[in-house]
């Protein structure tokens, strides 16, 4: 059978209903659908696509295991590597991962290996199976992880597999981290998030939340409990940009408006208490993957025009493509080379203008990407009721200031050894945004995973 | 889970929780706050720690049914559980030996300064405090505020109790008097703290005052609590929740904590119709 060109289609909610709802956009494959997506994979001896994954999955090896339709034996495989299969098959950006290495890749359409991960989570899940795996015998060390994040759940899963006794500490009221209070449903399900973290929990370990480490308990503090600390508190620090009147009302970071709408479930209000401005003119200042995120919200608030503006040109946007397509699909406006200078508001101090500034693309820069130049005397105004600052945000400070002895650099993120995660305080470990800066899930995986592996080390040998 | 111990009513409306935390109470300082969650559906949010007890392992909160958060919390009783009790957050008081101290309380401000009143006293300073009300039946924590202070003054605005007028005029008073007064500590509703940063600015009486932003997580995550201080844009929650009161934008944190007061009423209105509270 000649290998189709293209993967095969999954099938989503069309733009104009799903803008009305804040159900999951791509409604997942059929048996048949992932079968034949398998079919494409062409198993190859030497497997590139599992070098550019970030925790190694055995990926012809699950695959092939879907096509003969055997998906247990494929969910186990994945969760093998890989304790979070669900929400990786949603949110890792493939494209530039293990489906950038596919062979098939060069000639066609590499294989939907993220669409045939999340198939075969999500079977697991409608057979209300949760196999767990081969858990070793107690070592009788015990390791507190900061943070219920990616990198957090995924440290702690696999020392537990060790079988080391592992406690989980979380601020928020509810376990998950940026997979619950930032990604929209729309996106990633919480039930898919509750599902995974469940399964953390069935392997043993403890997650105790409403627990601030650096307030109510300081890393040197667990450190008399426990044998080893690993730190995963992300990158929780909005940036803004400090321009006049950016503290009117109406004005959000993108963490608090995604927040409000995902871990307080705001869209629900009143049936659930917390609020949030249900804008007409609704303004995202950013380009990455949480800027789409706002302003598809924004749109299923209510919003009647949901914009994007950015300041660069559409070929630096750093947010994936597909999520750049989604939102486009369902009528978010974009506005390049725009830059905010100044809001304006009405006499109750509510924002009800932006004014922006044109700009054009220079040289380029560190990055890689074309330098913004502002043109003068190209000022603007866009009326806006509600806007979304999603620039970007810096590592969360508040571990390091209470920590003696955990150097950091100079934006603010813990210094690790990249291929252990160890920091500068001995018994200490660090992985994730709160170590790189802002970056993926499944960076944010790949880091708790390496860091689990050196913690091992260390419990065993003792040796720092 | 936080159990609470003990309930009592202090006035109408405002009520007296003591809640078993024990780590919480561990590390509570003055001058922080907790989050609380009422029930699954409900919204966070801060309150300032009004006393703790290591010992026993618990942290007293003090607080006044407003909005439909703080009336389902004072629908639960002692034996019940509040869902979520995080904390301590926020910077503590700065507790050092400054001379005399004005300590300044109105309405459900009291409670919040009266560990910070007691803690300047243990080091040495001499405090005076006035505590004010609308009424002679809002009056809290007197004997309390009396038992840590050198002096007390309380004021009521009808004159029901106490001197006739608001805190700021019994502080002017004071002043006026020439009485030497080193450093002035306000908490209470914005516009009290306001206007008594305007008066002491007069005098040039460094002034302290705790800012009751809205807040979410309340560790620095989400910036609802940014607040203006000399220019400069502070996040409450973790640069405070204590500022120089002279340096506050208080027009612009009265305007944000306006933000939502239509979808307050919604709440507290349809939180009311279903306990058939009128």
């Amino acid at each position: 059978m000649a290998i189709s060109p293209k993967k095969t289609p999954m099938r989503e909610q069309d733009p104009k209903e799903r803008i009305k709802n804040f159900n999951e956009v791509p409604l997942g494959y059929t048996e048949e659908e992932a079968k034949l997506e398998a079919q494409r994979c062409l198993q190859c001896k030497k497997p590139p696509c599992v070098k550019g994954c970030p925790v190694e999955i055995d990926i012809p090896g699950f695959i092939s295991k879907i096509r003969e339709g055997n998906f247990k034996e494929a969910i186990r495989i994945l969760k093998d590597k890989n304790s979070l299969p669900a929400i990786c098959g949603r949110v890792c950006p493939q494209e530039d991962q293990c489906e950038k290495e596919c062979v098939l890749g060069k000639k066609y359409e590499p294989v939907g290996i993220g669409r045939l991960e999340r198939f075969a989570a999500d079977w697991e899940a409608e057979q209300g199976l949760m196999e767990l795996p081969k858990i070793e015998k107690k070592t009788g060390k015990k390791v507190a992880v900061v943070g219920s994040g990616p990198a957090g759940l995924t440290c702690a899963s696999e020392l537990a597999k060790m079988g080391h006794e592992v406690v989980i500490f979380e601020a928020l009221h509810k376990p998950g981290g940026v997979l619950v209070y930032g990604i929209p449903e729309f996106r990633l399900p919480k039930k898919i998030v509750e599902r995974e973290v469940n399964y953390v929990k069935a392997l043993g370990v403890k997650i105790i939340c409403n627990f601030v480490v650096g307030k109510t308990k300081t890393v040197d503090e667990l450190l008399t409990e426990f044998d080893a600390v690993f730190i995963g508190t992300g990158a929780g620090l909005p940036w803004f940009m400090n321009i006049p009147g950016e503290n009117y009302t109406g004005i959000y970071s993108a963490n608090e408006y995604l927040i409000r709408v995902n871990l307080m479930k705001a869209y629900l209000f009143p049936e659930y208490d917390t609020p949030i401005v249900r804008g007409k003119n609704v303004a995202v200042i950013g380009g990455g993957n949480v800027a789409m995120d706002a302003a598809r919200t924004a749109l299923r608030l209510g919003a009647e025009k949901s914009m994007i503006i950015y300041r660069r040109s559409k070929a630096e946007m750093p947010a994936r493509i597909e999520e750049i397509e989604r939102a486009e699909e369902e009528g978010v406006i974009f506005h390049f080379l725009t830059l905010p200078v100044r809001y304006h508001a009405d006499e109750n101090g509510r924002v009800k203008a932006m004014e922006c500034i044109r700009m054009e693309l220079g040289e380029p820069d560190h990055t890689g990407r074309r330098k913004p130049i502002p043109i003068p005397n190209s000022n603007f105004i866009i009326p806006v009721d509600t806007v979304v600052v999603a620039i970007g945000q810096s590592p969360n400070p508040l571990i390091p200031q209470t920590t003696k002895g955990i150097e950091v650099g100079k934006h603010g993120n813990i210094i690790v050894d990249e291929k252990t995660g160890k920091t500068t305080k001995k018994g200490v470990f660090a992985g994730g945004d709160i170590a790189t800066g802002a970056a993926t899930v499944i960076l944010a995986m790949g880091a708790g995973k390496v860091a689990a592996k050196a913690i091992d080390e260390y419990l065993k040998t003792g040796n720092w | 889970m936080a159990k609470i111990l003990k309930k009592e009513i202090l006035a109408p409306n405002i009520k007296k929780f003591v809640v078993l935390v024990p780590e919480v109470a561990k590390k509570a300082l003055p001058g922080q706050f907790v989050i609380l969650r009422v029930c699954e559906e409900g919204e966070r949010i801060p309150l300032t720690i009004a006393d703790f007890d290591r010992q026993e392992g618990t942290i007293t909160i003090v607080f006044q049914e407003v909005g439909k958060t703080t009336f389902h919390l004072g629908m639960l009783n002692e034996g019940d559980e509040i869902l979520d009790f995080v904390g301590p957050l926020g910077k503590p008081s700065a507790i050092e030996k400054f001379g005399t101290v004005c300590c300044i309380g109105g309405g459900v401000g009291t409670p919040e300064i009266y560990p910070v009143a007691r803690a300047l006293k243990e080091v040495g300073n001499y405090i005076i405090s006035i505590i004010g009300a609308r009424s002679k039946d809002l009056v809290i924590m007197e004997k309390e505020m009396k038992a840590v202070s050198d002096e007390l003054y309380v004021t009521t605005d009808d004159g029901s109790y106490g001197m006739k007028g608001l805190v700021t005029d019994a502080l002017k008073k004071l002043l006026q008097e020439n009485k030497k007064i080193d450093r002035v500590i306000a908490v209470g509703p914005v516009i009290m703290m306001k206007a008594v940063s305007e008066l002491t600015k007069d005098y040039n009486i460094k002034t302290i005052v705790s800012l009751n932003a809205m807040m979410l997580d309340g560790t620095g995550m989400c910036g609802i609590c940014r607040v203006e201080i000399g220019g400069e844009t502070k996040f409450a929650c973790v640069d405070g929740p204590e500022f120089d009161g002279h340096l506050v934008n208080y027009d612009l944190l009265m305007a944000r904590l306006r933000t939502y007061l239509e979808e307050e009423k919604i709440s507290l209105k349809l939180f009311k119709e279903k306990m058939g509270l009128s």
